[in-house]
């Protein structure tokens, strides 16, 4: 048997350690409420969320499904879907030139927060198809988006899309640009959203769960373009996942969604080594983990997910919460138990 | 959507203007005071007659009335002008019996929404609009012309509709060759200068055919020309949903062609068509009454805007009997009420403009 | 349970052993690429090409690979939703016992669906959102002439009560639920027609892990109450090694190893599967960097590379790599791989865990 190799490519492990969050702050939210006004009731999908984003760091945000991590993000680009409406909090954005801008008092439809959106804030859809057009060529749809941020010619913005397309690991980037979405795999068309969204060098992505479609082997190759790309160009990096893995592995702080407010926020070590809030504390252990034992029975949190339009009164968790205790959960606060570490539990420390 | 369409009230607004429109003109013997045939040779060009509140002693009364007319001729001219004459008073009355008519041809009835009543003497005037050189009563005229004019628009769409689904649907569900070329011959329609193609078709038709069959092959050379837009929306509805999951789980449950089509897909997209359609109407309208007015499309005795309007051509006319133009102002409206309705629906439909 | 209704169809297909399923060989299907005015096809996407593989009664068979290396693609084509461009799937029907599935008939389709259901990965797109839950999974029932009425309206209720959903639901839409219940209405509607083979692309891709846990064990009770037999595509691998007995890693439209979950995972012999498992994320933020980076082009499926599709981006690649396509060999019981150096090499897996 030969025994001579072809190059080989070399074993990389470029993930560094979660870094400390000591950068200035690109985007700060305080208070973010959105509620959508629906025939039968009031749902509070966002209801008092604040966090900051920091220059060249990268924040998760994790929760249940429904929870309103998609519309967190949609509130601060202001394209909440009808019948939502902000109905308070501020977002405020520290522009390239340093100024700062407020963005939920623009007008939605305005000239100035459409400048901030895909030029300094760009945004990954959950759901690629609703982000692709199904008539339109994804080369098509792509150099549009190019030329309208940059003013590129037609021939410049095709062949960065071809670029932007094979950093995301699209194969043959000029054939698949040809093709129309349908024509993609699932994870094909996610990376040619992700590329849409990378293509005008954003400062702040928020990408939600841009992910879920890939393979691991694609998600490491998305994950380090991300990583590059904000070491390079100082990129702050708002992601959204229920993945907690891709969480440990991207994030260097962490946001716990439950029924539309934080439960939980805390530096990603801190959060995986030592939750604090119960429902962070199952969402750890319902996760199938590698290596471990098959075909044992996961541990799924008990109870279902409350009815939005009735969120239960007190800790909006306790109607599954294993450590509830009738009169002391009644109005948890949102406390910092340790530096950088918030918690909104009534037996926060008790329970860890 | 729903909800999404109530938000815009203009909308809102046009859609009672619509509906009335349409109501009018179902309703065309009903509503109209008078046979819009009818000639008078007492009171030809005569101008509208108000309708007045204050009784003789200048009190209100809650019964209006209308002013006979005293007529007399200019001696220059030779014209005969009418001015309203303050002694002669006729109590305006609703759902009076009237002239008699056939409603729809079927039904004998003489009740009008609104008349002077039987009480009044023979031959008095009443013409709200005013009257045309044949002395017929412009709002009956209007009120017939409605049901021609909005029916061709409806029935126009309808047929483009038909075409449109029918071809955009085969497009779009089999895509492939079939697509293409379905796909050249509406790049090829749409390459057609409108109006030249109109005028020919049109005038192509036998100048002998009775009225129905003119009305008839208008709309179906304005629908020939106007399905290609339904068409291409269809085919883009098709092409999105021809991948959707659902479609596919409902073809893994053995379902049929048709109902995977008509209990799947077309629901799917009925409230684009119904935006698209709304949006159509306006159009077939209008070329119906450029056709009529350039004297190619439906021609007296057929009464539709555009035959009204061509009556009122000149300059002379304009001038001195303004209210000859009122038909322009109905399709102004219709027009404008469609787009809004139109433009609400489509945004309701799909907010996000794709 | 039917499991021991007798083989009326075909004869066993080759490499078959009583207690298969499924069986599939030299599977392949190639997509055209069409371009230009016509729609000419200038060449072929292959997406899968050449794959064969056998499902065994009552386990669940994991697929993995890279996004885009045909999984999606080999599923619809045991579901048929595809024709294939070459090969066999033999399903053994309860009924009609060893049926070729591409090239069954009309009626014998008809059979096999009933027999091989899907569940989808994405909860929002395979529910049609303008049907109630009674309604989405009541269709197959109803088309397949198995219940309507009231007896429709009580196996609707008694599927809905097996997923874990409160009956009352039924005559709710989708859009009134989480993306986990709707996950379970996408499981009842699969469940409908008691399928043998369930068809699992991504199922728990689009949910996040607390009911993903619900809905993992939930395919596994319902695995073993109805004894269901699962193939089972999905990424991450922690899932993956949860549910299956066995697992398939396919690159580029091939199956590149096959083996026992427990081998595959601690003792994996091909140099993708070694990458794959290297690439999975750990949820600990303090044990970051230990992937294996896969360097170079990305493979194209309408071009993909000569002899081993891997070697322009493997580690081990040698000369017989770039030449030869490896064939899939079996080094070990039930333990398939295909690579020129699987036996020389000794590759990293999972570490066990605790
Ligand atoms: N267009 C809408 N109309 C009405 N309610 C909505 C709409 N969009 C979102 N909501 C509600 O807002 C809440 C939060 O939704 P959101 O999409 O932010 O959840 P999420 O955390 O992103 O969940 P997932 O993980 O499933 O994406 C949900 O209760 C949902 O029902
Ligand atoms: N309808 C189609 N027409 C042309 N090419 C297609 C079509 N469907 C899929 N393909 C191509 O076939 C290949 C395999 O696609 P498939 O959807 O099976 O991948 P997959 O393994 O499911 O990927 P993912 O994990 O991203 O879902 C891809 O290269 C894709 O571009
Ligand atoms: S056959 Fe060669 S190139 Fe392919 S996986 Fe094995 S060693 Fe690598
Ligand atoms: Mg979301
Ligand atoms: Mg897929």
């Amino acid at each position: 048997m030969t025994t001579e190799l072809i190059d080989p490519p070399a074993r990389t492990g470029s993930a560094e350690a979660p870094r400390p969050l000591d950068t200035p702050v690109v985007l700060d939210v305080k208070d973010l409420r959105t509620h959508f006004l629906m025939p039968g009731g009031t749902v509070r999908a966002v209801d008092g969320v604040s966090y900051t984003l920091h220059r060249g760091r990268t924040l998760g945000i994790v929760g249940e499904s429904g929870c309103g991590k998609s519309v967190t993000a949609q509130s601060v680009l202001g394209i909440v879907p009808r019948p939502g409406r902000n109905v308070g909090g501020t977002v405020t954005l520290t522009r390239r030139d340093g100024t700062n801008l407020e963005l939920t008092s623009l007008d939605p439809r305005g000239k100035v927060i459409r400048s901030v959106r895909g030029n300094e804030i760009a945004y990954i859809f959950q759901e690629p198809m609703s982000a692709l057009s199904p008539i339109h060529t994804i080369g098509h749809q792509i150099t549009e988006v190019i030329r309208l941020h940059t003013g590129a010619k037609r021939d410049e913005a095709r062949f960065r899309a071809e670029t932007v397309m094979r950093q995301v690991g699209l194969p043959r980037p000029d054939a698949v640009l040809d093709r129309y979405p349908h024509q993609l795999s699932g994870g094909m068309r996610q990376r040619a959203v992700i590329g849409i969204a990378l293509a005008c060098n954003p400062g702040i992505l928020i990408a939600d769960e841009p992910t879920t479609a890939l393979d691991v082997t694609t998600e490491a190759v998305i994950l380090d373009l991300v990583r590059s790309l904000q070491k390079e160009g100082g990129m702050a990096i708002q992601f959204i996942t229920h993945n907690l893995g891709v969480i440990a592995e991207i994030a260097d702080e962490v946001v716990v969604m439950y029924m539309g407010r934080q439960v939980e926020r805390a530096p990603v070590s801190q959060l995986f080594h030592a939750p604090q809030h119960p429902y962070t504390q199952a969402l750890l252990r319902s996760m199938p983990r590698l290596g471990h034992r098959a075909h044992e029975r996961l541990e799924a949190i008990q109870g279902m997910v409350p009815d939005p339009y009735d969120v239960p009164p007190g800790c909006a968790f306790h109607t599954r919460c294993r450590h509830y205790v009738p009169g002391t959960c009644d109005s948890p606060e949102y406390l910092e138990v340790s530096p950088r570490h918030w918690v909104r539990c009534s037996r926060a420390g008790e329970v860890a | 959507m729903y909800w999404r369409f109530r938000r815009h009230r203009l909308a809102v607004v046009c859609t009672f203007i619509v509906v009335f429109f349409y109501i009018v003109a179902l309703f065309s013997e009903t509503i109209s005071p008078l046979d819009p045939n009818k000639v008078s040779n007492l009171y030809k060009y005569a101008p509208p007659q108000a309708i007045e509140f204050l009784d003789k002693d200048g009190n209100f009364s809650f019964r209006p009335y209308v002013l006979g007319f005293k007529s007399s001729r200019n001696p220059e001219t030779l014209r005969i002008t009418y001015v309203p004459d303050p002694t002669k008073r006729f109590p305006v009355r609703f759902f009076v019996p009237g002239e008699k008519y056939m409603f729809w041809g079927l039904w004998p009835s003489d009740i009008h929404v609104i008349g002077l009543g039987p009480d009044a003497p023979a031959n008095t005037p009443f013409h709200l609009l005013g009257t045309d050189r044949l002395g017929r009563d412009m709002l009956s005229r209007i009120v017939y012309g409605a049901r021609i004019s909005l029916s061709i628009g409806l029935i126009g769409v309808t047929l483009s509709l038909v075409f449109g689904i029918l071809l955009g649907g085969v497009s779009g569900y089999y895509g492939g060759w079939i697509d293409a070329v379905i796909q050249r011959i509406i790049e090829f329609i749409r390459s057609l200068p409108t109006i030249p193609v109109w005028m020919a078709l049109a005038a192509a038709m036998p100048p002998k055919w009775p009225p129905d069959y003119v009305y008839l092959g208008i709309t179906i050379i304005l629908s020939l020309l106007g399905w290609t837009g339904l068409a291409r929306v269809v085919r883009g509805r098709f092409l999105a949903l021809r991948e959707e999951d659902f479609v596919l789980a409902a073809r893994l449950s053995n379902c049929s062609e048709p109902r995977i089509i008509f209990r799947h897909m077309v629901p799917s997209f009925a409230s684009h068509i119904i935006a698209s359609i709304t949006l159509a109407v306006p159009g077939m309208i209008l070329s119906e009454t450029s056709l009529s007015f350039l004297g190619l499309g439906l021609r007296p005795p057929v009464i539709s805007w555009g035959v009204l309007l061509q009556e009122a051509q000149n300059i002379q006319t304009v001038a001195l009997f303004p209210w000859l133009l009122i038909p322009g102002a109905a399709v102004i409206l219709i027009v404008l009420a469609f787009s809004f309705v139109g433009d609400g629906l489509r945004d309701a439909a799909d907010p996000y403009g794709r | 349970m039917a499991m021991n209704a007798p083989a009326t169809g075909g004869p066993n297909p080759p490499g078959s052993s009583e207690d298969d399923l499924l069986v599939a060989r030299d599977l392949k299907k190639w997509f055209p690429i069409r371009k230009g005015f016509w729609s000419r096809v200038v060449g072929h996407v292959k997406a899968v090409d050449g794959v064969s593989f056998n499902v065994r009664r009552g386990e669940t068979l994991g697929l993995v690979g890279e996004s885009g290396c045909g999984k999606t693609t080999t599923s619809r084509l045991v579901l048929r939703a595809y024709d294939p461009t070459g090969g066999t799937i033999h399903f053994k029907d309860r009924k009609l016992g060893w049926i070729d599935i591409p090239t069954a008939r009309r009626s014998e389709l008809r059979d096999i669906r009933r027999n091989v259901q899907m569940i989808f990965q994405d909860p929002y797109g395979s529910l049609n959102p303008r049907m109630t839950l009674r309604e989405i999974i009541g269709e197959p029932l109803l088309v397949n002439g198995i219940a309507s009425g009231s007896a429709l309206q009580d196996r609707v209720a008694e599927l809905l009560r097996l997923v874990g959903l409160h009956p009352e639901y039924m005559s709710r839409y989708p859009h009134a639920f989480s993306g986990g219940q709707r996950q379970r209405v996408g499981i009842a509607r699969a469940l409908a027609l008691e399928p043998q083979l369930v068809v699992c692309d991504e199922p728990v891709s689009a949910l996040d892990v607390s009911i993903q846990a619900q809905t993992l064990n939930l395919l596994e009770d319902l695995q073993g109450r109805l004894g269901l037999t699962y193939i089972f595509v999905a990424h991450d691998l922690s899932v993956v090694q949860h549910v299956s007995t066995r697992v398939a890693v396919m690159y580029v439209g091939r199956i590149v190893e096959l083996a026992p979950t427990a081998d595959l995972f601690f003792a994996p012999r091909h140099p993708y599967t070694e990458a794959l498992l290297s690439a999975v994320p750990t949820p600990d933020p303090d044990h970051r960097g230990t992937r294996i980076f896969l360097a170079g082009e990305v493979p194209d499926a309408s071009n993909p590379p000569t002899g081993c599709h891997f070697h322009p981006r493997c580690r081990y690649a040698v000369e017989a790599c770039r030449t030869t396509v490896p064939p899939l060999v079996e080094l070990a019981p039930g333990h398939q791989v295909a690579c020129h150096r699987a036996t020389e090499l000794s590759l990293a897996g999972v570490v066990p865990g605790s």
